[in-house]
């Protein structure tokens, strides 16, 4: 088992002709992943490496089937491809941009308000779940099918934990990149109550980082609701305040958002914290050990 | 991207926003002819990229041509410190030269993007001129809050609540609903991330006025803005932080030794904080992306090593996208060209690593190598006391 994507997601790539999108297109269908349809406006008609592309998201749904779909366009439109995705009725919608204007998801989370389309992103790597499919940008050949679910702000930090855990031969079910922007579809407490309810999953490794209140928020999610072991890193424990830390949300404002706050309330929720990135694995394995998953 | 008091209160001026009459001068005659235009007593203000100038005596009332003159040589070409600037301070490049009005209450008004409710939030309190991060803490139960739907904006009883909750009179409060959506208007329509009205002054004969202007601008936003974009101030901010914004790469500087290079900003932090565990304090923030070149690379390795305060580098990449062999080529091209200085530690893992590491190996450059990244920071901490003890003892 595993979480939002499997074997069986058909997947469309919204922004197909463009550099990233090509290069991804190929390297998830190298992977294994369905990738069934792009979409460029104009380029209709035409297909990329076999794959056929579509005007229109509608057009591309009604033709091939397609229940999931990626978008590489780029910041000034990336908010439109999420709409028009959501208004073709796809239920999983991973947005992988960077550069989204946040007042463009302001609108676009009001428009999603009652669609049965979830959102992943904007500004993430996608979701993988190994072995079976993979939507997004991740190296591939890092991942190795298990039990260990993954969700993370941060691309690179996720592959460094994902690497790490595969080296000690623990495999992941699903890992999902939710992404590093102020405002974004996703959030750890979705994912968390994925995680908790997959049977495929028996952990969860939780990587957040500086800004907001989303950590705080999932400690107190994880409190009265998960009861499978989660372990966490939160980046940026040296970040000074009031500056942006790369990700747009990577912020301390007005004294709110720091790792120590964050941390402070996920080990109050019973959290095994993981005191440097370089242990994440290594702190995994101790916790399944401990709960008796691990030999 | 941030904006000048002066520069803020043009723009709100153009969406109906209330504010003095005002103008921005950079030389003595400047400030003396605006202040003879505007008429005694008017407000000579430091224009500078922090809060917290009063208190640190870059705002002057003024109340003849001499006033204006002292007022302006004094703050012309000085460095304020405020609690906002750090101890270094901002060096007074301009002012804004301002009509005085008589203040009858000072009031607080906020926009931001509120990321819990993923909408913008107008924030008000009686308690203007105080931080509202100190009202915050102290007296929670003084912020009056509305959630602005997008399909709405700032509705009209909602601007009344706002403006019955801060005590305003009746005939107030039409001035006050105008001038809240007008804010909320320029909001939006200038893609802000950050409007704050501290303070906001109803005056003696009852206008309500914005004193100050902190506006700031959503820099993924700023395509469609050409005009807002060309309101930069370059003198605000880190030379290092606009070079590598010309090769896209994302930079902070930071006060301590060790230059950091990454991939990807989540891993940045926890390269620092790394560096942190390890007994050290990074130099810098510094993220080349995804999708870096080998042109990149070396422009990024440039950037680190024009800091002087740099004694050891560590580079931190997991290639994904960014591969490892692209990598390993910039560093090389780049400690050739500038000279390797300081030593350099390099944790590479991830897509063709070992064809990065052999032409790491095969540069002849001294470079240290590590397993992963506490290992790496900690010999990069390590090489870089080594190296300043040594530079104590010759």
């Amino acid at each position: 088992m595993s979480v939002l994507v499997s074997k069986a997601t058909r997947v469309l790539t919204q922004g197909i002709t463009g550099a990233t999108g090509q290069l991804h297109t190929r390297l998830c269908r190298e992977y294994g992943s369905q990738m069934v349809a792009g979409v460029t406006p104009g380029r209709g008609g035409t297909d990329f490496e076999g794959i056929p592309i579509f005007d229109t998201v509608q057009q591309a749904v009604t033709r091939t089937g397609a229940d999931a779909s990626v978008i590489y366009v780029p910041p000034a439109g990336a908010a439109d491809a999420i709409l028009e995705a959501a208004d073709a009725g796809i239920p999983l919608v991973v947005c992988i941009t960077e550069g989204v204007p946040v007042l463009d998801m302001v609108r676009v989370k009001r428009a999603l308000e009652g669609r049965a389309t979830r959102l992943i992103g904007p500004n993430c790597p996608g979701v993988i779940t190994p072995g079976q499919c993979k939507i997004g940008i991740m190296p591939g050949y890092i991942h190795k099918p298990g039990r260990v679910g993954v969700v993370s702000r941060s691309g690179t930090l996720t592959y460094e934990a994902v690497y790490q855990l595969t080296q000690l031969g623990i495999g992941q079910s699903t890992c999902i990149g939710i992404g590093g922007d102020p405002i974004i579809g996703t959030g750890f407490i979705d994912a968390l109550r994925l995680f908790q309810d997959d049977d495929g999953t028996d952990a969860v490794i939780m990587i957040g980082e500086i800004g907001g209140t989303a950590e705080e928020e999932a400690a107190a999610f994880i409190r009265q609701h998960v009861t499978k072991p989660v372990v966490s890193f939160i980046a940026g424990q040296t970040a000074p305040k009031g500056k942006r830390m790369g990700h747009a949300g990577a912020i301390i404002a007005g004294g709110k958002g720091t790792a120590a706050e964050k941390m402070a309330a996920l080990e109050a929720a019973g959290v095994t914290l993981s005191a440097s990135p370089a242990r994440l694995g290594a702190t995994m394995q101790d916790v399944l050990r401990k709960a008796g998953k691990l030999s | 991207m941030n904006i000048h008091e002066h520069q803020g209160k043009e723009v709100l001026r153009r969406y109906g926003v209330s504010v003095p009459r005002g103008t921005a001068c950079f030389t003595v005659d400047e400030a003396l002819a605006a202040a003879r235009e505007l008429g005694f007593p008017c407000v000579v203000k430091a224009q500078i990229h922090a809060g917290g100038r009063g208190k640190a005596g870059g705002v002057a009332l003024v109340r003849d041509e001499a006033g204006v003159r002292a007022a302006a040589e004094r703050l012309l070409g000085a460095t304020l410190v405020t609690h906002q600037t750090g101890p270094q301070g901002r060096v007074v490049r301009r002012l804004l030269v301002e009509e005085g009005c008589n203040i009858a209450r000072e009031l607080y008004l906020g926009l931001v993007v509120d990321r819990a409710t993923g909408r913008v939030t107008l924030m008000a309190s009686t308690e203007g001129g105080v931080e509202i991060e100190e009202v915050a803490a102290r007296t929670p139960e003084k912020i009056l809050r509305e959630t602005i739907d997008p399909v709405v904006g700032l509705a009209g009883f909602q601007a009344r609540r706002i403006a019955f909750g801060l005590g305003l009179t009746k005939d107030q409060v039409g001035k006050a609903v105008s001038f809240f959506q007008a804010l909320a208007r320029a909001f939006v329509e200038c893609d802000c991330s950050l409007a704050e009205i501290n303070p906001l002054v109803v005056t003696a004969s009852g206008d309500l006025l914005a004193l100050d202007a902190k506006i700031g601008f959503d820099d993924n936003a700023l395509f469609r803005h050409p005009d807002l974009r060309e309101l930069r101030d370059p003198n605000e901010q880190d030379p290092r932080e606009i070079e590598a914004a010309k090769y896209d790469l994302s930079y902070i500087a930071l006060e301590g030794d060790i230059g950091c290079m990454v991939n990807g900003a989540g891993l940045a932090m926890a390269t620092m904080d790394s560096v942190k565990a390890a007994g050290g304090e990074p130099a810098n923030f510094l993220d080349v992306g995804g999708g870096a070149d080998t042109e990149k690379v070396r422009a990024a390795f440039k950037i680190i090593l024009s800091d002087a305060a740099v004694r050891g580098i560590f580079i931190n990449i997991f290639g994904g996208i960014l591969r490892c062999d692209v990598l390993a080529e910039g560093v090389v091209q780049a400690a050739k060209e500038v000279g390797l200085s300081v030593p350099l530690v390099v944790r590479m893992e991830g897509t063709n690593v070992e064809k990065g590491k052999q032409i790491l190996a095969d540069s002849g450059l001294d470079i240290i190598t590590a397993g992963d990244m506490l290992e790496g920071a900690q010999k990069a901490v390590a090489a870089a006391q080594r190296r300043s003890s040594a530079g104590r003892s010759a």
